[in-house]
């Protein structure tokens, strides 16, 4: 939801450029999730829920830890635990925390259709003004990460604000404030990065050769980052894509397409309008009448 | 078709099939406005004609459902007049005259000239393909993998501008040849008007034979 | 702990065995990531389960539940047969060189005196050698066969790394990666911490499984250094601060004891207690005992507690038995304790075999509950379908509830595992008629005094003079209960080296239980507590985090005991002489005057290096003991005995003696042992446990908890899944001897089958956390499952194995 203190770089749905004076001159902020540190005691879903009103139903076991089962308008972040058995034949649980990844370029912004319903502020976070919300549900579309969802209630999208009302005051998103272990951190992207170089080399000195950090630039970079131990396979984390970007087809609807289509339209008529300059109307005249009263005369 | 003559005129369309008709025109017109709204942000302004975004969201498939049902209904009444014939391929060989007002150049044309099968064909083929991808993209009642709504979102926004051009194509055609309008206002041409723009269906309900 | 929580941050390696730090204390668990973080630390996770530790761990071996003895016996053996020993440490700080009685004996599992009727040693043999000069013989050179390292030595002998893979069912592989990891530790500067919990407490040998650690620990020299220690980590936030205060049945406050029934003697009673230095220049700090127990009767019985009625010892029970929880639900079922006053519990749920407790509660007169919730125990008569099957028809047993704050609802000092008390300040006012602990126990006292004085009674004289010395006496407050533990000056104190100098005046607070005296001119709730509110006020409010050495001590934050003494023993990080060990984590050191450093010293602060005084100044010996005298129920060095619901036909370690299968020496009950079950009736291995996600039986009634967890499950192996047909996320039903539960199955990898013996064991995961009531969906209780028998030293029930059988519901 909104917090109007933060500046807004990119609006959805805006044909002109947003009011670009003010920056993120100390720089962009981003959260970083150390995979590796988590111990999915869920916390952060907790502190989420708390921090943003939110209560999921109280559903079912369905034979794993994910609970609630999937993202919901009443859940923006989620534990999700995936079992890996690894060369060794050593097991591994890779629990991931999910969530709204704050894509520099993100997909869902490029595809609302409705002016200011998804916003990306200076400081990167990528945030959804449900007032301006229609429910069409194109940013899921254009997510490349599967975040937002519809509520049943109000069919209005809802995901991670990367806790923008905190944020905007300088604090830091709840979950962050919450981690027990100091898995999540949360601070300037460049420092997140820097840190994430810490980690990765003492996870490499731990024997994960591939540890590394996910910061797919498929999206542009993104404002959530992960530091796995298996950043080549980023998939064995519950599906974490591998190199995330933007569809093409979403691409090519919400790029080229929007402007492609008006043209077309403005051209067949533009067409139209020439030919009619040009030609004039086909007129039936009263030769035509008397053509036809001919022909009809002849006939018995 | 049965037809009767009004003095003199000749009935071209009967009162059933005009409402039809105008029931496909007016939808499509609602959902070209709401479509091109959610299509490109200079439209969205449109949205205000529907009621607001979410209105126009809520109100746009409903619509087309509406616009798919009714030209189905006009598609089935109409479809044999649309075969095409081996005329057609000379009619649209001489397009030139077509365009320059030079019919008595071009071979006689029964109840619909090739262009305007074109054109049904167009509109048959645009409307199957928005209403599959506009049910795959309608969230609140049907839920498909995102690879497949991605696709259908694509493909629903092609063939929406096809059919819009097409239609743009339709109206002007309307415009043009003077006494069309008439056909799917009041209903009939003159004698005149068939003899010239649809020669062979002319003689066709006059039964007339060909010389 | 014997260290603290901040503390963790300084090991090298962390074993995480018999507990689930990540999953039951997460909290605390990021000072084991801080160590892996910042000190390049190596976390080891050793369980039946691969848990939410094992997921950050660098190594994970799993082990059949019920074996740790093996596997921490085959630890020594291998750190003993490779001399991967502190040395210095060993020879100097334990009673590795004490010279053990001829007659003492450990044959085919079992050590002399045992009496079988009894199931009962006679520990008379279990005892060191003694010179004409009443100290203790040693050894140095340790060659002698009778001293305590060689008989070490010769016991687990028997605990080889193959014993390990045959009985624990850890790979050798695992196991020989992991003794390499640990005994990496023996040298001076780098330390092991162990943390552990109830998954070593909850058995039949459950205080041996504790204390075979600690001698690990003691082999390691890791005992009083930074980043060291044996930590166990406490179940609830102020479980420590419960036996603190001596709430157990055999407990006073401040861990004094109270007399058997064969102890009427007073004076016999303290000289039993007042330990004498068993080797010279020693400390034997239980020397002091009279002065805190005096001072203890002198804070409950006031003026009425005098030298010439021996301080009212009269007025304590002596016991015949323990009256511990087990013991008190085996008396209800037997129909001899007929009214139960349940405060701030739920044993429904978290006592053992809840069939036998429905049948002990139908049997009572009447049951009150006193909890801030709707408990399961409370509600034990009320029929909820297959959840709680009972007949409330048949029950004639009157319940009450009085309504309780929580916590949050009052001020109060809570003792985390870290033995800090923590003030904290009410948060909110209790919701309703809830009232505190303190004001329903209040009216109580008030309602029985009064009816004594109106009715009179047989010998009321303990309640009459209990003193109650409250501004309002129907409302004491936790300020002033927290000034009576502390203590406080009876008369002016003059110092005991120079008559004319006052220590403390009299009304004053001590400002320690240096201070307490055996006079009477001292009261002291626990003496341990002693310094907690002193003459300057409520030491445990502070909030100083400032840590000028970068140790991790915070001595300026709350206040812990003993003395506000952040780890224990902590004269043993340096060397004889008094120099640290590793001049890296120094927490104190002699400066040629005195100790002094980052911490308090456990020690005499002024006592020179030179005189040879031990470290460990709670023992007689000075030293810490791997020889554990009569200490110990079952022996003095810790024995794998199976689990009573085992899958063995016979103990590997002691073969073909049927005596020895199970702990001879355990807490059991005839009924209970009835209700053992046996491998071909119940072929799995059960274990039961807590999720990060509640707390207890106390969260399954939020709604956020039970958000995120909100069905009851039992996690089962793939391969015993495919066995039984079971698909992940069906529902199943999991019998034991004493009743079954159904629960959805979460068919995991975690948990993998083990060999051993040749045969392969399956072993189930069963957490706690449901129940009939409350805001998540209504579940089965787990203890339905478990069984009754109990540890022989602490009482503690076996919940954490036990036989089951898995099958589709």
């Amino acid at each position: 939801m909104a917090l109007q203190s933060l500046d807004i770089i990119r609006r959805s749905a805006t044909t002109l450029p947003e009011p670009q004076a003010r920056g993120a001159h100390t720089g962009q902020v981003a959260k970083l999730i150390d995979v590796t540190k988590c111990i999915g005691c869920k916390a952060c879903q907790v502190a989420c829920m708390e921090w943003n009103d939110l209560r999921d139903e109280i559903g079912t076991c369905t034979g794993h830890y994910d609970n609630p089962h999937d993202l919901s308008d009443q859940s923006w972040t989620l534990m999700r635990f995936a079992e890996y058995e690894n060369p060794k034949g050593d097991l591994e649980w890779l629990i991931r925390k999910d969530g709204c990844m704050h894509c520099a370029d993100p997909g869902c912004l490029k595809a609302c259709p409705s002016p200011g319903a998804i916003v990306q502020y200076a400081n990167g976070i990528v945030d959804f003004h449900e007032e301006n919300c229609i429910g069409c549900g194109y940013c899921i579309t254009g997510c490349p990460f599967n975040i937002p969802r519809i509520s049943k209630k109000d069919h209005k999208a809802y995901k991670c604000t990367l806790c923008s009302d905190r944020v905007a005051v300088g604090l830091e998103p709840a979950c962050v404030k919450t981690c027990p272990t100091g898995a999540i951190v949360f601070g300037t992207k460049e420092d997140m990065q820097q840190h994430a170089a810490e980690r990765i080399e003492d996870l490499k000195s731990r024997g994960f050769e591939q540890a590394g950090l996910y910061d797919p630039e498929g999206v542009g970079g993104t404002h959530v980052m992960y530091v796995l131990h298996h950043a080549d396979q980023p998939q064995l984390y519950s599906g974490l894509p591998e190199k995330p970007k933007i569809s093409a087809m979403v691409g090519l609807w919400k790029g080229v397409g929007k402007p492609l289509g008006l043209f077309a339209i403005l051209a067949t008529a533009a067409v139209g309008f020439l030919h009619y300059l040009r030609v004039g109307r086909n007129e039936t005249d009263e030769r035509d009448e008397e053509a036809a009263r001919r022909e009809l005369e002849k006939t018995p | 078709m049965n037809v009767e003559r009004k003095s003199g005129e000749i009935v071209r369309y009967e009162f059933s099939t005009r409402l039809n008709h105008w029931i496909v025109a007016i939808s499509f017109i609602l959902l070209a406005l709401s479509g091109l709204a959610l299509f490109h942000p200079a439209l969205f302004w449109l949205t205000t004609l529907f009621g607001g975004g979410p209105w126009t969201r809520i109100l746009h498939p409903f619509l087309g459902l509406v616009m798919v049902l009714a030209f189905a209904f006009l598609a089935v009444k109409l479809w044999r007049y649309n075969v095409l014939e081996p005329r057609d391929r000379q009619w649209l060989r001489q397009i030139d005259d077509v365009l320059d007002n030079r019919e008595e150049n071009l071979p006689d044309v029964g109840r619909y000239n090739a262009g305007q099968k074109l054109l049904f064909y167009a509109i048959v083929l645009c409307l199957l393909g928005l209403f599959a991808s506009g049910i795959v993209m309608w969230r609140a009642y049907f839920a498909f993998p995102v690879e497949v709504i991605r696709f259908a979102s694509l493909l629903h926004a092609v063939c929406a501008l096809v059919l819009i051009c097409a239609i743009v194509v339709h109206i002007y055609a309307a415009i043009w040849v003077k006494g069309s309008m008439r056909a799917m206002t009041r209903g009939t041409v003159s004698p005149g008007w068939a003899w010239k723009h649809h020669r062979a269906w002319f003689r066709e309900v006059e039964g007339i034979e060909r010389k | 702990m014997t260290n603290h929580w901040v503390d963790i941050k300084n090991a090298d390696v962390i074993l995480i065995m018999g507990g689930n730090a990540a999953e039951a204390h997460p909290c605390g668990f990021k000072w084991v990531t801080e160590a892996k973080a910042h000190n390049k630390a190596k976390l080891i996770v050793v369980d039946p389960r691969f848990n939410r530790s094992a997921s950050v761990a660098d190594v994970y071996a799993p082990i059949r539940a019920g074996t740790d003895i093996v596997f921490l016996g085959g630890l020594i053996s291998y750190l003993l047969t490779h001399d991967k020993i502190q040395h210095e440490y060993v020879l100097n700080y334990t009673d590795m060189s004490f010279l053990v009685k001829d007659e003492f004996a450990f044959d085919g599992g079992l050590y002399s005196g045992y009496d079988a009727q009894k199931r009962s040693y006679d520990k008379s043999s279990w005892d060191y050698v003694f010179g004409d000069d009443g100290y203790v013989k040693t050894d140095p050179t340790l060659q002698d066969p009778r001293c305590v390292y060689n008989l070490l030595k010769s016991h687990y002998s028997r605990y080889t790394i193959d014993m390990v893979e045959r009985v624990c069912g850890t790979p050798k592989d695992k196991v020989q990666q992991i003794f390499e990891m640990i005994a990496s530790t023996s040298t001076k500067d780098r330390v092991m911490t162990i943390m552990y919990a109830l998954g070593w407490t909850q058995h039949s040998i459950g205080a041996q499984n504790v204390r075979i650690g600690a001698m690990v620990q003691l082999l390691l020299g890791n005992i009083g250094v930074a980043g060291g220690g044996m930590n166990a980590l406490r179940g609830h936030s102020n479980i420590q601060g419960l036996t603190d205060i001596g709430l157990m049945s055999d407990l006073l406050p401040g861990y004094l004891t109270l007399p058997r029934q064969d102890e009427q003697d007073y004076h016999a009673y303290l000289a039993k207690r007042t330990q004498k230095p068993l080797r010279p220049n020693q400390m034997a700090y239980w020397q002091n005992y009279p002065k805190f127990h005096v001072s203890l009767m002198k804070s409950w019985w006031g003026e009425a507690a005098t030298a010439d009625n021996n301080w009212c010892f009269d007025y304590l029970p002596k016991l015949d038995k323990p009256y511990d929880m087990l013991q008190a639900y085996e008396l209800m079922n037997e129909g001899k304790i007929n009214g139960y006053l349940c405060q701030g519990f739920n044993p429904l749920a978290s006592a053992p075999n809840k069939g036998k407790l429905i049948s002990a509660f139908s049997k009572l007169k009447f049951m009150v509950s006193m909890d801030p919730l709707e408990t399961e125990t409370i509600a034990f008569w009320q029929n909820h379908g297959a959840l709680n099957d009972v007949d409330p028809s048949k029950i004639q047993t009157e319940v009450f509830r009085l309504p309780t704050t929580s916590f949050a609802e009052e001020n109060g000092a809570v003792v985390n595992s870290s033995r800090w008390l923590q003030w904290h300040w009410k948060g909110a006012d209790a919701p309703g008629e809830a009232r505190s602990d303190i004001e329903i126990m209040a009216e109580l006292f008030h309602r029985m005094k009064a009816l004594y004085e109106k009715d009179g009674g047989a010998w009321w004289d303990p309640i009459r003079d209990l003193a109650w010395k409250y501004a309002n006496p129907h409302l004491p407050t936790p300020e002033e209960l927290a000034m009576e533990y502390n203590g406080k000056a009876l008369a002016d104190l003059a110092d005991p080296k120079d008559p004319t100098k006052l220590v403390r005046k009299a009304g004053e607070q001590v400002a320690g239980f240096a201070e307490l005296r055996d006079d009477g001119s001292t009261a002291c709730g626990c003496w341990i507590y002693a310094g907690a509110w002193g003459p300057t006020g409520n030491q445990m409010a502070r909030r100083d985090n400032s840590d000028p050495t970068g140790i991790g001590n915070t001595i300026g934050w709350a206040w812990a005991w003993p003395a506000n003494r952040r780890v224990m023993y902590n004269r043993a990080s340096c060397d004889p002489a008094g120099k640290p060990f590793d001049p890296k984590r120094k927490l104190i050191a002699w400066n040629g005057k005195a100790w002094s450093g980052a911490d308090v010293p456990d020690f005499n602060a002024a006592s020179n290096p030179e005189d040879g005084m031990g470290p460990f100044i709670m023992n007689p010996e000075g030293v810490g003991r791997f020889f554990a005298r009569g200490g110990m129920a079952e022996g003095p060095f810790p024995e794998h005995y199976e689990p009573f619901d085992t899958p063995l036909a016979e103990n590997p370690l002691s073969p073909g003696q049927p005596l020895t299968l199970n702990n001879p020496a355990a807490r059991v009950f005839k009924s209970d042992l009835a209700q053992i079950g046996k491998p071909d009736e119940f072929p799995h291995v059960a274990t039961t446990y807590r999720l990060t996600e509640h707390f207890h039986f106390w969260t399954k009634h939020g709604e956020l908890n039970s958000i995120t967890q909100p069905e009851q499950f039992v996690e089962i192996g793939a391969s015993l899944a495919d066995e039984i047909g079971i698909a992940n996320g069906s529902r199943v039903r999991v019998s034991s001897k004493r009743g079954h539960i159904e629960a959805v199955a979460m068919v995991t990898k975690r948990l993998r089958p083990l060999t051993i013996e040749g045969k392969t064991v399956h072993q189930v995961g069963v957490p706690i956390h449901w129940g009939f009531l409350g805001a998540a969906k209504p579940g089965y209780l787990a203890n339905t499952l478990t069984n009754a028998i109990g540890d022989g030293n602490s009482q503690t029930p076996e919940s954490k194995c036990i036989l089951v059988k898995v099958e589709k519901a």
